[in-house]
């Protein structure tokens, strides 16, 4: 009980601080006409860096803002939302989220008052229920109780099937929910004036690439994504690159998981032997690969012995 | 001296563990060790003893997919030891439902090597504690920290692992020895849900499916049988050992919590390999 109450009290200081003190911008890059980006630092999420480590973005249009992914912390969200108040006071009118990765959704609830609707992949408040608690528990260690304490899983309340069109004021995004692939709840969005592919963790770059879906699946979206027409993308991770060429090292590193993985499995090697044999040829190649392959590769080995 | 030893590290444990707790509050697990409750709750408080002679349990030390983590259990045994491995109980002990899995090894199926796949939620002991023939308990640990990044002990393709329900393969090991012990797996589809995650926006618990029964036989004789709990993974996976008894088949029968039963049975040397 008084650990209770102090809490509380701890969350009315966090609160007043919080308010009172004016968030510091977070830095953004005018890509393309309109369209804004903070590019993460490609690292883990940890209390140090703000659980700032994914791509996030937003769109101007006449009338009103799209958001998309509002960062890895509510203080990142904050910081995000300031930024978008020095560039513009039109209404922020949604919020997208790209999957239910917390990197991406854990800034949600900074924009819970400012009206706008949350917008996501029809599978993400499945994942948001079936495996948020996890992220909350899982970051609390790495990211601390100050931050965590703070964060709200918001999910999505207007939900894309396949194809959805979100008007800003001459300006349209559309967004599609893909099968899936990097998680089973991906969306992604195109804004055709400009030819700007806001793809979520869809495209990685540097950061390795991460499978928390379907490895099939994630190789078939990567096809399917080659053939839109966009000129540059913005990654979930990684700098805003040339399309689709930025689609080479991520495309690449899948196929030789899948292939490692099917050699493994018909071997008859056993799962744990997957976590270190498979894909290591990719190690120089990437950042984080000692963070994600030996997991990607599990998930990898899980999937394929079905096959 | 053993016992002296180990009450020592339990005090040191036990401070460490409050230290710990007084820094950083969430790190607080090792300060209520569960291990003593889940010895009345699973064991009924029988005695157990020191199992380093008798089994051994080998995980990764950091989960990788705290989905999918690849557990072995081996038993020690001598060839000349008249007593055998009646069966072996799995326990994770910081996750939401500890008890992970009871195997019961068949009498006469000399398994000598389990391997399956957990969830894994927390940083935590595992528990192997196997059970002789001469009634008494064995018990070897390991610790296993759960991932951290956006790994999750939930399904990772919801609708797949639905759509694979019932499912089952049978999957035999090329064995350089023409007599003597073989390697098999078993496969069975199932989203195995846990039960214990509330939809954000019904606020209702996703209620628990999961495969509680899992049997397999040679012919008549069975080899292997598994009692399984939500720590299972989705579309469980058992890879063991075992002497053949010249059976014509291999049959496995599964069942979950929902009533379903999936059967099926392979013609021996039939695995595809």
């Amino acid at each position: 009980m008084i650990y209770r109450l102090c809490s509380l009290a701890a969350l009315f200081l966090l609160c007043a601080s919080a308010s009172a003190e004016a968030q510091s911008a977070l830095p953004v890059s005018k890509i393309a006409a309109d369209i804004y980006v903070h590019e993460g630092t490609t690292a883990l999420m940890t209390r140090e860096n703000d659980g700032a480590v994914a791509n996030l973005g937003f769109v101007v249009g006449q009338s009103a803002v799209a958001v998309i992914d509002t960062g890895g912390s509510v203080h990142e969200g904050r910081r995000l939302l300031a930024t978008i108040r020095n560039i513009t006071d039109k209404p922020i009118r949604y919020i997208i989220n790209t999957h239910a990765h917390p990197d991406h959704v854990f800034g949600n609830a900074a924009f819970a008052g400012e009206g706008a609707t949350f917008v996501g992949h029809k599978n993400l408040p499945r994942a948001l229920a079936t495996h948020g608690q996890f992220y909350l528990d899982g970051f609390r260690r790495t990211m601390g109780d100050e931050l965590i304490d703070q964060v709200r899983l918001v999910p999505p309340t207007l939900l894309v099937e396949d194809t959805l069109t979100l008007e800003l004021g001459a300006r349209t995004l559309t967004l599609h929910a893909w099968p899936a692939a990097h998680t089973d709840n991906d969306l992604t969005v195109l804004d055709a004036e400009t030819g700007t592919l806001f793809a979520g963790d869809l495209v990685f770059l540097k950061h390795l690439p991460v499978l928390d879906g379907n490895l099939h699946g994630f190789l078939a979206a990567i096809d399917q994504l080659d053939a839109l027409p966009a000129q540059r993308v913005v990654p979930g991770h990684g700098p805003v690159s040339t399309w689709p060429v930025a689609l080479t090292d991520e495309r690449r590193y899948l196929e030789r998981l899948a292939t490692d993985v099917r050699a493994l499995v018909a071997r008859g090697e056993p799962i744990a032997a997957a976590a270190a044999k498979a894909a290591v040829t990719e190690r120089s190649r990437w950042d984080l690969f000692d963070d994600f392959n030996a997991r990607n590769a599990t998930a990898a080995f899980s999937e394929i012995e079905w096959e | 001296m053993l016992a002296h030893r180990s009450r020592l590290l339990g005090i040191a444990g036990l401070v460490g563990g409050i230290a710990l707790a007084c820094a950083a509050p969430a790190m607080s697990t090792q300060a209520d060790d569960p291990w003593p409750g889940l010895v009345q709750d699973v064991f009924n408080n029988r005695p157990i003893n020191d199992g380093s002679d008798v089994l051994a349990i080998e995980m990764p030390y950091r989960a990788e997919d705290a989905a999918i983590v690849p557990v072995m259990l081996k038993t020690k045994l001598a060839a000349t030891d008249d007593r055998r491995v009646v069966s072996i109980t799995l326990v994770i002990d910081q996750n939401p439902a500890p008890m992970a899995a009871r195997f019961a090894l068949g009498p006469d199926a000399h398994v000598t090597e389990i391997s399956t796949r957990v969830r894994v939620n927390n940083y935590t002991d595992v528990h192997a504690v196997a059970e002789l023939s001469d009634g008494k308990l064995y018990m070897v640990k390991t610790f296993v920290k759960a991932s951290g990044g956006c790994s999750a002990p939930a399904a990772k393709n919801a609708d797949e692992s639905r759509a694979r329900l019932g499912q089952m393969k049978y999957r035999q090991f090329a064995s350089s020895a023409s007599s003597g012990p073989r390697e098999a797996q078993v496969m069975v589809g199932h989203p195995n849900n846990s039960g214990l995650q509330m939809d954000q926006l019904t606020q209702l618990y996703i209620p628990a499916f999961f495969v509680n029964e899992l049997k397999l036989w040679q012919d008549d004789s069975l080899v292997l049988s598994m009692e399984g709990g939500i720590s299972i993974s989705e579309d469980p996976n058992i890879r063991f050992t075992y002497v053949p008894n010249g059976a014509s088949h291999f049959r496995a029968e599964a069942r979950d919590t929902d009533g379903h039963v999936f059967r099926k049975e392979w013609k021996i040397d039939d695995s595809g390999i």
